[in-house]
């Protein structure tokens, strides 16, 4: 917004003056108009990132691809050479990527066929949970980074519930998830609270608490009497109880579990709370004008900490899924699996909102699902998959420069 | 350097800014620029300074047709700015501000600044502006301020010199000094364009005066015009420019302010022990130059500030030390200073906006959930009780002209069941129809018999709605006085000078 003028609409009654420049703009903060400007970027800018995204991705296959390369040795000489091994790398790698990702053509079983998107349902549950938890943050104009130690924090507690307690299913499940989520609360509360009370700058403190919730998980994974798995010497804790796991959904053959479902009642509840709810609404009052919420009455320090509570909340139903759900042989500090910082990508992506979260989820969770197959059938490495996503912020977060490559009208203008 | 604009037009998207306008000013004269906020002086001028393009028309100067891809290239065509709001740096000195842009170096890069200096004190000796190039401009007062900006305008050899709104900030006596600084610049063969709303100032230095409404030249008008003329002129019908308003009825004392003090987070003062009261059914008028404490009054009322001793009592309740959201549920209306800050969300719809305060309470929240249909019926209520002119209830407040975010401010704060108005400049940057009609809201509101406090930089205002004048001066009140003290007399106080006789 800064220094863009944002043409007002003319008045619709007769013979009123109408005001048409703009008045002088308060200066925002950089922090928050950026964050905003990220925040609530245009849905086409989100679309043609990921389509930006790919095509770079495509080049960098190409640049290591053997035979792309050896055929641009002698371009001159034969150029349908370079061209068809240039089709071949890519249409390889997109391909491999489609049937790691959704459906395996070449598979003889139905089932091995539909695996692939039953892995990347799999993916996205807590990818999306933890996406819902940074976007919701942003909303109320906070930036969450610490998804990583709210993960941690919250899959120790449902790990400690879960190998501890013994319990019937119907009352242990529910016990640990809910101790998960609590602990992520708790663990991104903090930060809400500091921030509330002393205006401590919730990126420093997140990312700083995300440094001490890992020492602290792998204190408790490494001592006897807290975390450790009994008798054993790794940081890591006994597997998971059959009691305090999350069911399949699809039965044994494949891998969804139940999280996948509690990450969807996710969706759910936060597009109600941002939506339909008056608490929902005051979160995103103190998100677009902290000044203007206060002087409406609202307690912008105590919306902080509530909104930090939810976030990790729902953060710490990604470390849940991936403890109870994804990896039940036992709590480690690798747990969160870089999904705490592939939140803040998704939540971006999804502009924030609950079903483009959703979306977002998904095709992060593809995008991981696809990039082993790719890997594994074509040698490409796994780390473009990584590039393309990182491209993919890149993009969104530069929004002027997508507008300006695809001739994007600017953001508020009605042309 | 006589600069000509001819054919000017700027669209933004739909929407035409400035629609074919043309514009002569010529050496040693002051050319007034008159129309109402948003009527598209600023965006003209902004064309003119090289930060928009204008689509269509071009700008000589001396005959010369120009380009402009930035404000260098205006700047160093000898166009200079006296900018509504400084571009200055706080804590940079006059003579570091003046050469910002502009740096003469010596060996290696090494700034100099004596260089600066000498210039600062050539033109302020030149023109009488008493300025020290070492002083820290932060520490300046406002109207020294702009002496600074137009000196470093000056510094540039500008020869044609925009005023750009420059006595917003102003005391009277301060306005009366800049004008003859205006008038020395003219003597000196500058040609200088004065932007302005203020139909008393233009008629005051202008020599020739260009209207301007809805982006177009509206018509020329002579000095000699009077106030209505100009304002129908102006607005493109003729305007009340009093406000009607029975005598007051002021009821039992319901507001009472006693040894109110507030002090910020670096201990600076910003009221020092004031006391008043405030009747019902009574507007107490709250004049001032900008910055000498009212902001900081209507901030405490509504308990956004901080550190506040001494009472505030509404009807024998005590304020003081309420949250916001407790002073709000009190009785207390207020329409902030600053509406894009304060007052609205300009992402949220109109609805939202009108809602924003009263999100807990029946009957927009049910259950934690928010009633729409119940939102719905009452903005569209609202809107057209209150004359609101929009696309509809779910058009961003953003998309509003500033009159009709106003508007929306008026009504989300009217339609409570107040016990006290806090109106801070609740016109500016409004259109004169929505001012009307504010002003209409302001006095009806004191006929209910709720005690208004207004607070205004304008003294027009203060005077056609007041029915008890206080002026505040850095922070302490210099006198209360009747409705009809001169304008002189309130100039002075406002200068911080006692008035004999007065009850303080």
């Amino acid at each position: 917004m800064n220094d863009e003028v944002e043409p007002k609409v003319s008045d619709t009654g007769t013979g009123a003056p109408q005001a048409t420049e703009p008045e002088p703009p308060p200066p925002p903060s950089l922090w928050h108009t950026t964050l905003r400007d990220i925040a609530s970027g245009h849905a086409m800018v989100a679309f043609l990132s990921v389509i930006l995204a790919v095509l770079v991705g495509s080049v960098m296959i190409l640049a290591t691809d053997e035979q792309v390369r050896s055929a641009a040795g002698y371009i001159g000489a034969r150029p349908s050479d370079f061209f068809e091994a240039v089709w071949e790398a890519i249409s390889g790698a997109y391909a491999a990527l489609f049937r790691g990702a959704i459906y395996n053509g070449e598979a003889e079983l139905f089932e091995t066929r539909i695996r692939p998107l039953t892995e990347t349902l799999k993916f996205s549950g807590p990818l999306i949970a933890a996406g819902l938890g940074v976007g919701l943050a942003f909303r109320a104009g906070l930036f969450n980074i610490g998804g990583r130690g709210q993960m941690l924090l919250a899959g120790a507690a449902a790990g400690w519930v879960a190998v501890s307690v013994e319990l019937p299913t119907v009352l242990h499940l529910p016990l640990a998830v809910a101790a998960g989520v609590l602990a992520g609360a708790l663990w991104a509360g903090i930060v809400g609270l500091l921030k509330a009370r002393t205006g401590a700058h919730e990126v420093i403190v997140t990312i700083m608490l995300n440094y001490v919730g890992f020492y602290l998980v792998f204190y408790a994974l490494s001592r006897q009497g807290l975390l450790q798995a009994p008798g054993s010497g790794n940081p890591k804790s006994a597997a998971m109880p059959e009691s305090a796991v999350l069911p399949k959904l699809l039965g044994d053959r494949f891998n969804l579990h139940f999280g996948f479902v509690l990450a969807l009642v996710a969706v759910a509840l936060v597009w109600w709370l941002l939506n339909r709810s008056a608490l929902g609404f005051r979160f995103r009052a103190v998100g677009e004008n902290p000044e203007a919420a206060r002087a409406a009455g609202i307690d912008v320090g105590r919306t902080y900490t509530v909104v930090m509570l939810i976030a990790g909340g729902l953060v710490g139903l990604a470390g849940v899924n991936q403890v109870l759900g994804t990896v039940t042989s036992g709590v480690t500090v690798d747990l969160d699996a870089g999904i705490g910082f592939d939140a803040i990508t998704v939540a971006l992506l999804g502009r924030s909102r609950p079903l483009g979260i959703l979306a977002a989820g998904l095709l992060f969770g593809a995008l991981k699902s696809g990039g082993f197959a790719m890997s594994a059938s074509e040698g490409i490495p796994v780390d473009i998959v990584l590039v393309v996503q990182s491209l993919i912020v890149l993009f969104i977060a530069a929004p002027p420069l997508v507008r300006a490559m695809f001739h994007l009208p600017k953001r508020g203008a009605t042309a | 350097m006589t600069l000509e604009l001819r054919g000017i037009t700027k669209r933004f998207g739909t929407l035409v800014a400035n629609d074919r306008i043309s514009l002569t000013v010529e050496p040693g004269e002051i050319h007034a620029l008159l129309g109402e906020n948003g009527a598209g002086k600023s965006t003209l001028m902004n064309v003119l300074y090289g930060l928009y393009h204008a689509d269509e028309g071009e700008i000589f100067l001396d005959g010369v047709p120009q380009r402009f891809a930035g404000p260098g290239d205006a700047i160093a065509a000898g166009i200079g700015m006296v900018h509504q709001h400084f571009m200055l740096v706080p804590v940079f000195t006059v003579a570091e501000n003046v050469m910002l842009g502009n740096e003469s170096t010596g060996i290696a890069g090494t700034l100099d600044v004596d260089a600066a200096r000498r210039r600062v004190r050539e033109i302020s000796d030149r023109f009488g502006f008493h300025v020290n190039p070492d002083a820290l401009v932060e520490n300046l007062p406002v109207g020294v301020q702009q002496r600074v900006e137009i000196i470093k305008a000056l510094s540039r050899d500008a020869k044609v010199l925009v005023f750009d709104e420059p006595t917003a900030v102003l005391t009277p006596q301060e306005t009366d000094e800049l004008m003859e600084i205006m008038r020395q610049l003219k003597e000196s063969g500058a040609a200088i364009v004065f932007i302005s709303h203020k139909l008393r100032e233009v008629r005051a230095i202008a020599d020739r005066i260009t209207v301007i409404r809805r982006g177009a030249v509206v018509g020329e008008a002579s000095p000699t015009a009077s106030n209505a003329e100009l304002a129908a002129l102006m607005v493109g019908r003729p305007v009340e420019l009093t406000v009607h308003k029975e005598p007051a009825k002021p009821g039992a004392e319901a507001l009472v302010v006693e040894d109110l003090r507030v002090v910020d987070d670096s201990g600076h003062v910003h009221l020092d022990s004031i006391s008043f009261s405030i009747a019902a059914g009574e507007v107490l008028g709250v004049a001032g130059v900008q910055g000498n404490g009212q902001t900081e009054l209507t901030e405490a009322i509504l308990g956004l500030q901080h550190h506040v001793e001494g009472s505030i009592r509404l009807e024998g309740r005590e304020l003081v030390g309420r949250s916001v959201r407790r002073v709000l549920d009190a009785g207390v209306g207020l329409i902030p200073e600053d509406r894009q800050v304060d007052g609205l969300i300009t992402g949220f719809t109109i609805a939202e906006n009108l809602m924003l305060n009263r999100s807990r309470s029946k009957p927009f929240n049910r259950m934690g959930t928010i009633q729409r249909k119940v939102l719905e019926q009452f903005a569209n209520e609202k809107l057209v009780e209150y004359d609101v002119r929009a696309p509809g209830i779910a058009a961003t407040a953003g998309q509003l002209s500033g009159g009709n975010q106003q508007k929306v401010v008026v009504a989300r704060e009217l339609s409570r069941d107040l016990r006290l108005l806090v109106a801070a400049q609740p016109t500016r940057g409004v259109d004169v129809g929505s001012i009307e009609f504010i002003h209409k809201q302001v006095v009806a509101t004191r006929d209910k018999g709720v005690p208004v406090l207004l607070v205004s930089t304008e003294l027009d205002e203060i005077a056609a709605l007041s029915d008890r004048i206080m002026v505040l001066y850095r922070g302490r009140v210099v006198g209360i006085v009747p409705a009809d003290t001169p304008r002189e007399t309130l100039g002075l106080m406002m200068a911080g000078e006692r008035p004999e006789g007065s009850a303080a």
